[in-house]
């Protein structure tokens, strides 16, 4: 059989010749022409002009054919939608068929036929294959509902073929189930918020029971499946585990990876005291490592995913640290991918034998592999301080082989070094400086130049050095440029007397004859700087650098959560979310891990104990997706920048006149001899944009930081009340993953009469966040900032700050629903966040809301019946008179108490700040843990608000 | 999933070309070629991102398999997709070459689109495959023989079908090592393991469930607590037990039962098959040890001796040994004396090549060479790649030892002690060098 000759047919008139052919009586001709015709397409040739005489093939008994012009089909039916009708009858017939190959055959491809009027004729065949008897049929089906739902969702909807599906979970034959799983998950993911895999413990229990029978793909499919699943509680999520683990000695290593990636996600549940929890660490191990001995591909994908559990979870590999080890042969993104793994893994314990394999691997032949195992010993001297000595001779040897490459990476890492480990290795400058000539990268020359000009008084040719690199300056890269003009100027304030000439020349060089604008404001900060208060200047060029940290590269928590959820994944080789690389719709669903919530008494977190608790019927905050589902005046909102609520900007030292900015402060800085370098400057015209920009630059240390707020000091269980108002605890109103990094929490209080909102400020990303500030959309009560959000300093990551927001009531009105909702926008100088919570109406509760007895009694009944509205209130124990305490606290007041048959009624009144007054009847019996309150109100709206805050004060 | 699968010859030409999904154009294929089959630079990444589409690859000899998608797939899956698809080809025709995919191009699209539905793998077992892609039409079947495929392919014994009869029962059964190592050029193991295959041919008749028994450190310990110490005492043959690290099994293989009592029981496929892998670290027996030494006379002459020791029992004979001490760019010349086999510089391999056909255990044999160096003016120092070594040695060297393999099958009339079983054990290097 040579069917190769197919391919080699390029005669002019083919198509004409292919006609004929296929239009011949003899069935072998026949065959052949569908072949050759079949193989011009996949060379990208043109055939459909062939599109009527090829579906005349179709009907045949020859399944071989068949099978040929149904491929056609599929290729060319899109751009032929009329002809493609000819082939309905077939299909409807073949899903007739006796033959099951044949009728899951027809409805298979006819899935694949994206045409609208093939598509209608597709849904009766389908619903009967869905229920074939035969499961091959099935399995075909249930795939043709995801081929459908890509067409044509709303066809699939209303016919019903969802459920059918869901059906399907349930059936006997484990293929079936997988494919069933495997289509569902699709559909769901394009429907995010659809409740389409109702995952529940009956079904998780079908799945994974299906788990132990299907294919090894189909164990992939399920286990994707299980992994989209949140367990209740901790003994669930125990024992989904149990039953997933066996599936880590499974040859597929996708399988192993899939499990790996439901175990990581369902851990995460578990309380990390139980025996479980470490025998799991234990067991993610050995499949880990075997990965490694797979394709080399494979390898990659798994060392990919390694470096995130690695990251995750470094308890699990922290002993296998050898396996990590290159190899000769290993293709070279193998090897680049262990190197990382190798950095994450040292330790005191194994650094040894890691530096000893690093130097081995500078000596290779591959360029990128040298380089990063040079960075990699940099790296380790950073983490393990206890190896840093040895790193730094190590990569002093290094830099004495003269390898270009290698002493440039060497010089690169031995700056982080210098930053890591102040006055310790400062010796080895000599021997850098020995290789400046040979440094051609700008990164190294960047390094380099800052490493000389940090330590320029060490150094007794310093000025030289620099002088060097000044003559190329315009060729340099902006990186070197901009390192220049620093260090240039560190040295000017450490040798003020030798240097000026230098200082004067590249503060020119950048501001002058440089139109990069990085670079030409940085010189004329430098510029301002020199000449307003050289002493500040001194501070804040040659201020203490805070030290680096030990990890450079770590992914952000928040991103690296989601990429756990995505083990496996192409998200996870890339290490990017998919909403980065997907288009549309799919996949964008941000997957985040599981809380730890004990089933009961394993909580091991105090706080969580005590939020569940107290049973505050607070609704869960909402985060208000996109710009888009906004009210209008929420988006005209105009962020004001911090700069009115920060603190008066010192312009006292900016007021001296423009021309001489050089002037007399330099004098004292450099002597008397110094000649003023004023004169050719004050001209300069940008001179005036520049200066608005100097206060930005003072480092935000020297504002003492300020956190925090006058509310703090009544956080002692509310010292400054008779007997606190009720405070509700802390809830995430703003989670880290929709707000790229920032967390929100907090609460409302009224302490001494005025509202404040109380929030914390988390910093989960990895860049410092600045300029925050926040305003309301109009909402029930009028409530507005009464001042601005008091953030000075600016929030480094993983920092925390309490903030406390004074509340006025006298903003714009809107009702919302619920009443007490509240919209709020935040912004900071990444991007601006919308969430939504609500208040306790108690902080409405005004002081005044003491009703005289007459006019309670009048009021009383001169609002209608109609308004009244019962609650009850449950599992109370407090007596009556401690009740009327504690609810005076929050502004309620009791006018009156009345005891009738063993019943205490108290009558009470509240005064909201808008001027609505709420009547209460409180009927208590001794004995009986259960109120009885009557509210009464103008505006029965509010009515269900102030029952929540009975019962919030109540039961507090 | 998976959008499209496109398979291409060296040249950038496609051979097959498949799509699923409707996000994936022609372009897709143009794509591949331009950015990464005719990539001036090496190829840096299996996984590929060419305008928000991904392409993974594997090479078999010349040939490209891409698949090709817009969505976040399951990426470990793919490879494993993509290895599969060359299983099932290689069992069809044999070589994956450019050649035989002409050749048999119908046939990978008959393939194609039985074991890719819209691009979810489907099953892709060759036993089963082989039963209804034939090439020949399926015509002639009954109705029992086709319910009997269906019921297979889905079914939960997928990859063995019923009514299977031999004559002579019969199992081989084969231990296959590749022991690993990279050891200092002071004789300091870096790293060292083997990794193991047991790979089963069976021809039994019906159904047998069949169990699986070796030295495992974990049963043994088992075993020992109640109360069969003495018999474990008796045992000659140096150690009694491995601690294996990890293993994998075939799909066979019952993996909860594994899990829960360790046992591996199993219906096995018919014919050969892979029925596990293991790895070990621990007390590894290193065949050979090579002990290098290397010194530099001058800018222009290097002297290598290296002397290789063979560390099993006198009695077993290790076979097709051979050694490859690399050799510097430059070299110009070559002079070899070594006692025993034969010894070759290979200029186009940059390898002085050492061959023995057969040592004994506890034996050692040397080999010393005079390496000229053409001057040069290169300031890279030579990077000195490791030695390395091949050979095959008749033992495990993970010290894995297989107790038992039973079979039951209740139905027929045959039992354990009918069928013939043969067992064989090789032990071959891996990846076993010592830097030098």
């Amino acid at each position: 059989m040579t069917d190769s000759k197919y391919f080699t047919t390029t005669k002019k008139g083919e198509i004409f010749e292919l006609k004929a052919e296929l239009n011949s009586d003899k069935k072998e001709k026949k065959k052949e022409a569908v072949k050759k015709v079949i193989a011009s397409m996949t060379v990208g040739k043109d055939v459909s002009a062939l599109f009527p005489d090829v579906v005349n093939c179709m009907q045949t008994d020859n399944l071989e054919l068949k099978k040929l012009v149904y491929l056609y089909l599929m290729n060319y039916a899109k751009s032929q939608p009329d002809m493609a009708i000819m082939a309905v009858n077939t299909f409807v017939k073949d899903c007739e068929d006796a033959n099951p190959l044949i009728r899951a055959l027809a409805v298979r491809t006819m899935g694949c036929i994206r045409v609208d009027k093939i598509t209608e004729y597709l849904c009766e065949p389908l619903r009967k294959c869905l229920k074939d008897e035969d499961p091959y049929v099935r399995k075909t089906a249930a795939v043709c509902v995801a081929k459908l739902h890509d067409i044509n969702a709303q066809l699939v909807e209303d016919q019903g073929f969802l459920d059918t599906l869901k059906d399907l979970i349930s059936d006997s034959n484990p293929m079936v189930v997988a494919n069933a799983v495997a289509a569902l998950s699709e559909i769901a993911e394009s429907h995010p918020n659809s409740n389409l895999l109702d995952l529940n413990p009956q079904s998780i229990n079908k799945l994974l029971t299906a788990l132990n029978e299907c294919t090894e793909w189909g164990q992939i499919f399920i286990l994707d499946c299980l992994a989209n699943y949140t367990p209740r509680d901790d003994r669930e999520s125990q024992s989904i585990c149990e039953r997933v683990t066996p599936r880590l000695s499974h040859a597929n290593s996708a399988v192993v990876l899939s499990a790996v990636k439901v175990l990581m996600k369902f851990m995460e549940m578990l309380p990390k005291d139980l025996d479980y929890y470490s025998t799991l660490l234990k067991k993610l191990a050995p499949p880990l490592v075997t990965l490694l001995s797979a394709e080399p591909e494979l390898q990659y994908v798994a060392l990919r995913n390694i470096n995130l559990i690695v990251q995750k979870r470094p308890e699990i590999l922290k002993h296998e640290m050898k396996v990590f080890f290159v190899k000769y042969n290993d293709p070279i993104y193998v090897k680049l991918e262990k190197l990382d793994i190798m950095i994450r893994l040292a330790s005191q314990a194994n650094i040894a034998q890691v530096l000893a394999e690093l130097k081995e691997y500078a000596t290779e032949v591959d360029v990128d592999f040298v380089r990063k195992a040079v960075r990699a010993i940099g790296r380790c001297a950073i983490k393990v301080e206890q190896s840093a000595e040895r790193c730094v001779s190590t990569l002093l040897d290094l830099i004495q082989t003269k390898v270009n490459y290698v002493v440039q990476e060497a010089i690169v890492v031995i700056k982080d070094i210098f930053r890591k480990y102040p006055n310790k290795y400062e010796s080895v400058i000599a021997t850098l400086c020995e290789n400046l000539d040979s440094l051609d990268e700008p990164e190294a020359r960047a390094a380099m130049i800052w490493i000389v000009g940090e330590y320029a008084e060490r150094i007794d040719n310093a000025d030289e050095l620099l002088e060097s690199f000044l003559e190329g300056f315009h060729d340099e890269s902006t990186q070197v440029q901009l390192q220049l003009l620093t260090a240039i100027v560190k040295l000017f304030l450490k040798k003020p007397t030798e240097t000026q000439e230098l200082v004067q020349q590249v503060l020119s060089l950048a501001t002058q004859d440089s139109d990069n604008p990085d670079l030409r404001d940085r010189g004329y900060i430098y510029w301002r700087l020199l000449s307003t208060d050289p002493v500040a200047a001194k501070e804040v060029v040659l201020a203490e650098k805070p030290l680096i940290s030990e990890e450079t590269d770590l992914i952000e928590p928040t991103l690296l959560e989601e990429l756990i959820c995505h083990i496996g994944t192409l998200a996870s080789v890339y290490h990017k979310p998919p909403s980065a690389f997907v288009e549309g719709s799919r996949g964008v669903m941000h997957k985040r891990l599981p809380a730890r919530t004990g089933s009961g008494e394993s909580t091991e977190s105090p706080d969580v104990g005590t939020a569940a608790g107290g049973s505050a019927p607070e609704a869960a905050p909402s985060i208000i997706p996109s710009q888009g589902d906004l009210l209008g005046d929420l988006l005209n909102l105009d962020m004001a920048p911090p700069t009115t609520s920060g603190p008066p900007p010192p312009t006292t030292g900016m007021q001296m006149g423009g021309m001489d900015l050089l002037g007399g402060g330099l004098d004292s800085l450099m002597g008397d001899e110094s000649e003023p370098l004023g004169g050719d400057i004050g001209g300069s015209p940008a001179m005036g944009a520049g200066f608005g920009a100097a206060p930005a630059v003072m480092p935000a240390s020297l504002n003492a930081p300020v956190g925090g707020g006058l509310g703090d000091l009544f956080d002692l269980g509310g010292v400054g009340m008779p007997m606190g108002a009720y405070i509700p605890p802390k809830i995430v109103w703003l989670p880290a993953m929709k707000a790229k990094g920032l967390e929100i929490s907090g609460t409302f209080a009224r302490r001494a009469g005025v509202i404040q909102m109380e929030l914390i400020l988390t910093n989960k990303a990895m860049s410092v966040m600045t300029d925050f500030a926040i305003q309301f959309n109009r909402n029930s009560f009028g409530l507005a900032p009464a001042g601005p959000l008091q953030v000075l300093t600016p929030l480094g990551p993983n920092q925390t700050i309490e903030v406390s927001l004074p509340l006025s009531t006298v903003g714009p009105v809107m009702k919302m629903d619920p009443l007490n909702n509240l919209q709020v926008a935040v912004k900071n100088n990444i991007d601006v966040f919308y969430f939504s919570c609500q208040y306790p109406i108690s902080m409405l509760f005004v002081e005044d809301g003491k009703m005289e007895r007459q006019v309670f009694l009048a009021t009383w009944k001169d609002i209608p019946n109609d308004n009244e509205s019962q609650f009850q209130i449950k599992d109370c124990h407090l007596n009556s008179d401690a009740a009327s305490s504690k609810l005076q606290g929050s502004n309620i007041f009791t006018i009156a108490k009345r005891t009738v048959e063993g019943q205490d009624m108290l009558y009470m009144s509240i005064k909201l700040s808008n001027g609505i007054w709420v009547l209460a009847e409180l009927r208590v019996q001794a004995g009986n843990p259960n109120y009885t309150i009557s509210l009464k109100c103008r505006a029965p709206e509010v009515s269900q608000c102030v029952f929540q805050c009975y019962e919030a004060v109540l039961k507090n | 999933m998976i959008g499209g699968l496109f398979i291409y010859n060296h040249k950038g030409e496609v051979l097959i070309s498949r799509v699923y999904r409707d996000d994936i154009g022609r372009n897709a294929v143009d794509a591949f070629r331009v950015n990464v089959i005719h990539a001036r630079q090496q190829v840096r990444s299996p996984v590929t991102n060419i305008a928000r589409t991904s392409f993974f690859h594997v090479k078999r000899s010349n040939i490209w398999l891409a698949a090709v998608t817009k969505q976040n797939v399951n990426a470990a899956m793919v490879f494993e997709f993509l290895y599969k698809m060359c299983d099932v080809m290689a069992s069809y025709f044999g070589k994956i070459s450019e050649e035989n995919i002409k050749n048999n191009f119908v046939l990978i699209y008959e393939l194609l689109d039985e074991i890719l539905d819209f691009g979810y793998p489907q099953n892709s077992e060759t036993g089963s495959l082989k039963t209804f892609i034939t090439q020949q039409g399926i015509k002639g079947q009954t109705k029992e023989e086709q319910s009997q495929i269906t019921s297979q392919v889905t079914g939960q014994i997928g990859w063995r079908r019923e009514g299977i009869k031999y004559r002579r029962n019969e199992l081989f059964l084969d231990v296959l090592e590749s022991v690993n190592l990279l050891m200092s050029p002071q004789g300091q193991v870096l790293s060292a393991h083997v990794s193991g295959r047991v790979v089963m041919k069976s021809y039994l008749s019906g159904m047998p469930e069949c169990k699986f028994g070796m030295n495992d450190k974990i049963i043994i310990d088992k075993a020992g607590k109640g109360g069969v110490t003495n018999e474990a005492g008796k045992s000659t043959s140096g150690k009694q037990s491995i601690a294996i690290d990890d293993c994998t099994f075939n799909q066979c293989v019952r993996l909860s039962k594994f899990d829960s009592e360790r046992s591996i029981s199993f219906i096995p496929p018919d014919g050969e098959y892979e029925l596990m892998r293991y790895r070990t670290t621990k007390d590894i027996i290193l065949p050979f040890r090579v002990i290098p030494l290397v010194r530099e006379v001058g800018r222009t002459k290097l002297e290598v001796k290296v002397v290789i020791k063979s560390n099993f029992k006198p009695s077993l004979l290790a076979q097709k040994i051979e050694v490859r001490i690399p050799t510097p760019l430059n070299t110009s010349g070559v002079q070899v004396i070594c006692m025993k086999g034969k010894a070759k510089y290979k200029a186009s391999e940059n390898a002085i090549v050492w061959k023995i056909k057969r040592m004994a255990g506890m034996k050692e044999s040397q080999i010393s060479a005079e390496i000229e160096l053409l001057p040069t003016n290169d300031k890279k120092k030579w990077a000195r790649p490791p030695i390395s070594m091949n050979f095959e040695v008749p033992f495990a060297p993970s010290g894995l030892k297989v107790r038992y393999l039973k079979v039951f099958e209740s139905k027929l009339n045959y039992s354990d002690h009918d069928v013939i079983k043969w067992v064989r054990y090789i032990g071959r290097s891996g990846i076993y060098e010592t830097r030098c």
